[in-house]
């Protein structure tokens, strides 16, 4: 199991940030990526790995009109 | 053009100085009577300009009895002091405030287009309309030659498309003159319904098109028509970069620069604004289950693609400059290039039109069940050139249809119209019926609230079920967002000084998906700092886009990635630049709060601003119907259990419904508790005086006001 965002989210083997946004279904472009609070910038999202029991925050930006 | 002259009035234009003329405009319709008035370094400094403004001068206007189509009701125009400069993009935003004849009590709409700058340079940081024509006029004002004129111009058009054709035709010298000219006007349907908008206009010279952006929430519209003022033209050739004469002009284009790159580097990774616009948000809203489908009842469609970026990008005159004022490089505002309606007295007709916005497409196409990008341009044409605000059309249109389909209303009482959801045609011979003052559209024309009133009195229909789907609050129709699974948001909608619209705060993401809000603290800070910071953009003349709509490459590692603390600064830099004065964050939010507060007993001077007036229907809040609880049961079953520890097996729907109503609605009431506290603001909502000394907005006349409610 990891945390995202303070919830519980089962873990696999080889799972990236990519990976995970895609579960998720965050489509949204702004995002502040932290894995144990250590910020992800996005052109590693690809290749971040997360690691069974990390805390994960996906950040989404304020949007609306 | 026939034309009468009813009264002219010659002045000086002033020059600028940092960032105020310190006059403004006071012209009354009644007996055309034009003046001018100095603008008070106390209205400066408690009140900023532009919404600041406006409040301001409408507080001076009204008295407790006054209502939306008295003489002494005013519209207000003011750009703010930031706004009409070229470096920075979003500059280019006007204020407009009134009575709304949906709410009763104050509005303001923001609006970008050329009319506020060009107002500024002509030499008035505000102008004043008050007063009821016997006849309809125009009201010119030329800032060059410093003239101001009333007249009568018998053959205009009605609907804006054609009438600031007539007019830019009319008062422009040349082509390149119409880049100078600036109007604002309402159309046929304004004249009829309460949910009347103003149109902005500005002459885009490389597709040699008229363009018009909207003031949409309140109402304003009708009040323009109900003083019988076909239009408002401002006319002012010499726009420069400089002519606000800022006190650090190096400054303003340093920050301006850093921000021009920002955009330039990054929106093509982020949210594409310059190529998409806002329709980027259609796919994003029905993703995370916040698109409003069939009146708020579901937050995503699987048609919901249908209505997405791609294809509004198809149809975009892309490749000329989208900004709505100079200097915008965020450049959002898209165009259709050519257009052919379908219906209507306009019917095969080829437009050139501003294209939909997202809350137009979320609100008359997706709330409305119809995912057609034809029908919704077609509809979003009509609504502007009828003078009609899109966010209220469709809001109103979804609650009708949700009316329509439980029996409610039926062909009889909508005069034929078969207003199911999915139904565009209906929805068009709707607008059209608004627009000529007929039929059914004249009732649909009162907003919701009052249709609510009407179809319980003719037709028996039940109030409570009324109350629970018809998504108003103090009477204004819903912006285009699902608020149910964000407690934080629906605080953000009922509490906000207007009515419910997003400009004050849109928390959804931090609360819903970040779950960054979780103590009622945190909420009630979200809701503090958010909307006052928001505030301030209305308060100078500043566009909300580029606060967040583009973020610095470095934001993630900032503390609090959410406020994008550089482009605080940046705006912290251009006030101080601006006007030569030195404030810090906490003052820029302070003048906010100030603003805020007063707005606050506004609404209880003229008898609204208690917490009852916080009430929000409960589609905003969670599922009304048992279809709708089905369709999302996993997630309400869930939540019976984790949040109630209520076991939902065995149990009915209509058991589980009621007592995640009773939750839910008990959740917002503590919600608006730590907020009224975090505000400074007594359990029934009322600003305490410690609040307002402490701010600096204690002036005898407020505190009068605030001492009838505490007493
Ligand atoms: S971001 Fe869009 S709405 Fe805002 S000022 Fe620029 S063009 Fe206008």
């Amino acid at each position: 199991m990891i945390k995202v965002n303070g919830r519980q989210f089962p873990w696999e083997e080889n799972l990236t940030i990519k990976k995970l946004l895609e579960k998720k279904n965050y489509t949204f472009p702004n995002l502040v990526v932290k894995i144990n609070e250590k910020v992800i910038d996005p052109e590693n999202f690809e290749v971040a790995v997360i690691a069974d029991g990390d805390d994960v925050k996906v950040i989404h930006l304020i949007t609306g009109g | 053009m026939i034309r009468k002259v009813l009264t002219e009035f010659s002045y000086v234009p002033a020059k600028l100085d940092r960032g105020y003329v310190n006059k403004t405009l006071y012209i009354n319709v009644s007996d055309y009577k034009i003046s001018e008035k100095p603008v008070t370094e106390m209205v400066k400094e408690k009140f900023i300009g532009g919404r600041g403004f406006g409040l301001w001068y409408l507080w001076n206007a009204v008295t407790p009895e006054t209502k939306w189509d008295d003489s002494e009701n005013e519209i207000i125009v003011s750009p703010g002091p930031v706004g009409g400069i070229t470096q920075y993009p979003g500059a280019g935003k006007s204020l407009v405030v009134s009575l709304s004849p949906t709410t009763g009590t104050v509005v303001d709409s923001n609006v970008g287009g050329h009319f506020g700058p060009l107002l500024k340079f002509s030499g008035w940081d505000a102008l004043e309309v008050q007063g009821k024509s016997e006849q309809d006029v125009v009201i010119f004002i030329d800032g060059n030659a410093g003239l101001v004129r009333i007249e009568s111009l018998p053959e205009l058009a009605n609907d804006s498309h054609l009438l600031v054709e007539q007019l830019t035709d009319y008062y422009a010298c040349n082509e390149e003159d119409k880049r100078s000219i600036s109007i604002i006007s309402a159309g046929s349907a304004a004249d009829h319904t309460l949910i009347g908008m103003l149109n902005f206009s500005f002459y885009d010279s490389r597709r040699k098109a008229i363009r018009l952006k909207q003031a949409g929430r309140g109402g304003i519209g009708s009040v323009l028509r109900n003083k019988h003022i076909k239009a408002i033209v401002v006319k002012f050739a010499g726009v420069k970069g400089n002519l606000n004469n800022p006190a650090d002009f190096n400054k303003i284009a340093k920050t301006g620069i850093k921000l021009h790159k920002e955009i330039k580097n990054g929106d093509d990774k982020q949210c594409q604004m310059r190529v998409r616009g806002t329709t980027y948000l259609v796919k994003i809203m029905n993703d995370y289950d916040l698109l409003p489908t069939y009146n708020f009842k579901y937050g995503s469609h699987s048609d919901g693609e249908k209505i997405t970026a791609p294809h509004w990008v198809e149809r975009f005159d892309l490749g000329k400059a989208d900004g709505c004022w100079y200097g915008c490089t965020l450049s959002c505002c898209k165009v259709v290039g050519d257009f052919v309606l379908k219906t209507g007295p306009y019917q095969g007709q080829r437009v050139i039109m501003d294209a939909p916005e997202y809350e137009t497409i979320a609100g008359v196409g997706s709330n409305c069940g119809i995912f057609d990008i034809d029908y919704i341009m077609e509809c979003n044409f009509y609504c502007d050139t009828y003078g009609v605000d899109t966010i209220s059309f469709g809001t109103l249109t979804a609650f009708l249809m949700e009316c329509y389909e439980n029996g409610i209303l039926d062909q009889e009482k909508t005069g034929g119209l078969e207003l199911k959801f999915g139904n565009g045609v209906a929805v068009l011979e709707l607008l059209h019926q608004m627009s000529r003052g007929e039929g059914f559209g004249k009732i649909a024309g009162l907003g919701i609230r009052k249709c609510k009133e009407y179809f319980v009195k003719e037709y028996h229909a039940d109030i409570d079920f009324l109350n629970d789907i018809g998504m108003e609050a103090k009477g204004m129709e819903y912006a285009e967002y699902v608020s149910k699974e964000s407690l934080v948001q629906q605080g953000g909608f009922g509490l906000a000084n207007k009515g419910p619209q997003h400009d004050e705060a849109w928390l959804i993401f931090m609360d819903m998906v970040n779950n960054q809000l979780p103590t009622f603290e945190d909420k009630a800070e979200a809701l503090h700092y958010f909307p006052m910071f928001r505030t301030w953009l209305g308060l100078v003349g500043l566009c909300k886009l580029p606060w967040n709509d583009i973020v610095p490459e470095d934001n993630n590692r900032t503390a609090e990635p959410n406020k994008i603390p550089e482009h605080v600064q940046n705006y912290v830099d251009l006030f101080n630049a601006m006007t030569g004065r030195n404030i810090d964050i906490d003052e820029m939010l302070r003048q906010s709060e100030r603003v805020y507060n007063f707005q606050r007993v506004f609404n209880l001077k003229m008898g609204f601003g208690t917490r009852e007036h916080d009430s929000i229907p409960y589609r905003s809040v969670g599922p009304v119907t048992v279809e709708e609880y089905q369709s999302r049961q996993d997630r309400y079953d869930n939540q019976l259990v984790e949040l109630l520890a209520y076991n939902p097996e065995g149990k009915s729907t209509a058991d589980k419904l009621q007592v995640l109503r009773n939750y839910r609605e008990g959740q917002y009431q503590k919600l608006i508790d730590a907020v009224y506290q975090r505000r400074g603001w007594t359990e029934q909502g009322i600003p305490k005086i410690e609040t307002l000394q402490a701010l600096g907005i204690d002036l005898p006349e407020v505190i009068a006001v605030v001492k009838k409610h505490l007493a």
